[in-house]
């Protein structure tokens, strides 16, 4: 490992024209932190590429050969698991593409106008209404799920989309972060301006504000659409048809019924790869224009 | 619509109107929720005679029964502790990584970067569900890589999905699945540290370990406290992993966590009530250590301002 790394790098420097003398390569690379990290990345990498290699092999070769050796069966696994009930998974997918997608964007837009608010006005039990609703973050989600199934079934309206999309449109880090966007991207003279000019405040809002916090906007989608996809806990609760199941509560169920019948973990196994490529291609899209640090509130200056 | 809202609220009635779907959604499903739970905790089912009909059954008030109840229920403290083992593993290390990558990360003459920062941030980027699945074919002697190099090696195999080795199990998941998050959210803090900061300590000839730990690392606490502060209540929250690893061994009981336990009174036993007084406990508990350990942390802060 080490000595690939340095190889790369003297690859990476020497290109470069005017270096004859290169200082001694202690000096030009930090080698302790750069492999310390490297095996960090290799730790956060192998359980991804185990699922890649095992989610080439067929039901036998899963079981007779060395584990990180590619087999020869990823069509005809994608194939059984789309033949699987029917096609329950690629159902289940779609069920998680919209809970986490609509779900992320009602989310966004009740972030932005709170964080706006809460931002750019000064009014009576602001600072009241902002701790209220932080005090959300403090609750488990289960001690809220529980109840939320029980008065969502008097309402008769638990086992539907509704029940796993409502509950989730609050998000307290989201108007969090919409809060500290909008106070570092909305000068407050731009809406002054606005209103001089007659605009109303709604109108401010949506065609002036709006559009300098989009790349705050994006994070809080981002991060919610993460939190929404990855929930399990909710559907788990809400949910007994498995048709409205998402990918997360669909391949538990999968498992459960895999854990006694070893012919089905090559179904876990495949769908677990193909449930994780949608975030893990939407990080890598999103990574060029778009820089991590947000997710933590930092606010470029 | 917008003329509307233009004549009727104004700049003063603005703010109200903007926050009102984040208050009614606050209210239906935060406040009552919680308002319900209470209720709940506080009552139970009388059967009256065989408990057939419609007015057999009746809710009636139990004062603190479920309560006592909860605090003396052996497998809710049996669960209670497995999560205090757990903790103890899980935020020490995972901090104590994020810590040390992020310190890396922000180091000189680091290669690699975007590429290990994006690596090690990536487990984010997978459910919880899918980390303790892909973990748990990890942990199966038939399909590991770790039992084939043991093996070849002719080395002991551990049963890692029994006894204490299930705790280091499950504890690698959570502590896989949350240091790139907390290693983002503490680099951050870092790259936020002016240059200035570190030149005379450079010009001192101070190595980069001692800016480290003198320098960045204080400049860093509150950003540590924030993480160790989430920290702790995801730990407190852990449901999905263990629940994920069940269908795979026979020694994650139902009530491994508090909250597996709610779910089990709840849904398995029908016991709303129970299940109502024990995450009422739950949420108290929760409560009670972060407002506690933000306390500490605060006042340790004015200490050392105050110095």
């Amino acid at each position: 490992m080490s000595s690939l790394a340095v190889g790369k790098a003297e690859a990476a420097t020497g290109t470069r024209p005017g270096t004859a003398q290169r200082p001694p390569l202690r000096s030009r690379i930090a080698l302790i932190p750069t492999i310390t990290l490297l095996l960090g990345a290799l730790y956060c990498l192998l359980p991804v590429a185990w699922v890649v290699i095992a989610a080439t092999k067929s039901g036998s070769e899963l079981f007779s050969t060395f584990t990180f050796l590619p087999g020869s069966g990823f069509t005809d696994n994608v194939k059984e698991l789309s033949a699987y009930r029917d096609g329950v998974y690629w159902k289940w997918m779609g069920n998680s593409a919209l809970y986490a997608g609509l779900g992320a964007l009602l989310s966004t837009a009740v972030s932005a106008i709170s964080g706006y608010a809460l931002a750019i006005y000064r009014f009576r039990g602001r600072e009241t209404v902002f701790s209220i609703l932080m005090a959300g973050v403090l609750m488990p989600p289960v001690i809220l799920a529980i109840p939320q199934y029980l008065l969502l079934a008097k309402a008769d309206i638990t086992d539907s989309y509704a029940s796993v999309l409502l509950p989730l449109i609050l998000s307290p880090y989201g108007i969090y972060l919409a809060r500290i966007y909008a106070a570092a991207a909305v000068p407050a003279d731009v809406v002054e301006a606005g209103r001089m000019d007659g605009a109303g405040e709604w109108r401010i809002f949506t065609r002036v504000a709006l559009p300098m916090m989009i790349p705050g906007l994006v994070t809080v989608f981002l991060f919610q659409f993460v939190a929404v996809w990855n929930n399990f806990l909710l559907p788990y609760i809400m949910l007994s048809d498995d048709e409205k199941f998402p990918i997360t509560l669909g391949l538990f169920t999968l498992l459960e019924q895999g854990a006694n019948t070893p012919a089905l973990y090559t179904l876990v196994i495949t769908g677990a790869l193909l449930a994780v490529i949608p975030l893990i291609a939407l990080f890598l899209v999103i990574q060029r224009f778009w820089s991590l640090d947000l997710l933590s509130g930092a606010v470029k200056s | 619509m917008t003329s509307a809202r233009r004549t009727s609220y104004g700049v003063k009635g603005a703010p109200y109107a903007f926050l009102l779907p984040a208050v009614i959604l606050f209210a239906l499903f935060f406040a009552l929720p919680i308002g319900y739970a209470l209720w709940l905790s506080l009552h139970k089912v009388k059967v009256s005679g065989l408990g057939l009909g419609s007015g057999a059954r009746k809710e009636v008030w139990a004062g603190i029964g479920n309560y006592t109840d909860a605090l003396t229920d052996s497998e809710l403290l049996a669960g209670a502790l497995r999560v205090v083992g757990y903790g103890t593993i899980v935020v020490p290390v995972m901090l104590g990584l994020a810590l040390v990558f992020a310190l890396m990360l922000d180091a000189d003459k680091v290669r690699f970067t975007p590429f290990t920062r994006l690596a090690i941030f990536l487990p984010y980027a997978i459910p919880g569900v899918v980390a303790a699945l892909l973990w748990g074919f990890l942990y199966l002697p038939d399909v590991s890589p770790f039992y084939f190099v043991l093996d070849k090696l002719g080395l002991p195999q551990p049963d890692l999905l029994d006894g204490g080795p299930l705790y280091i199990a499950l504890s690698n998941i959570a502590v896989w699945g949350g240091t790139g998050f907390n290693m983002i959210v503490i680099y951050t803090a870092l790259r936020s540290i002016p240059a200035e900061v570190y030149e005379a300590a450079k010009l001192d000839g101070a190595t980069p370990l001692q800016i480290a730990l003198r320098i960045k690392i204080p400049m860093v606490a509150p950003s540590l406290v924030l993480t160790f502060f989430f920290s702790i209540i995801a730990t407190l929250q852990v449901f999905s992993e263990p629940t994920t690893l069940k269908p795979l061994t026979n020694s994650v009981p139902t009530t491994w966590s508090p909250l597996m336990k709610v779910y089990q009174d709840a849904f398995g036993k029908g016991d709303i009530y129970s299940a109502a007084a024990e995450a009422t406990l739950i949420a108290i508990v929760t409560l009670v250590l972060s407002f506690g350990f933000l306390r500490a942390a605060n006042s340790r802060n004015k200490q050392e301002a105050a110095r």
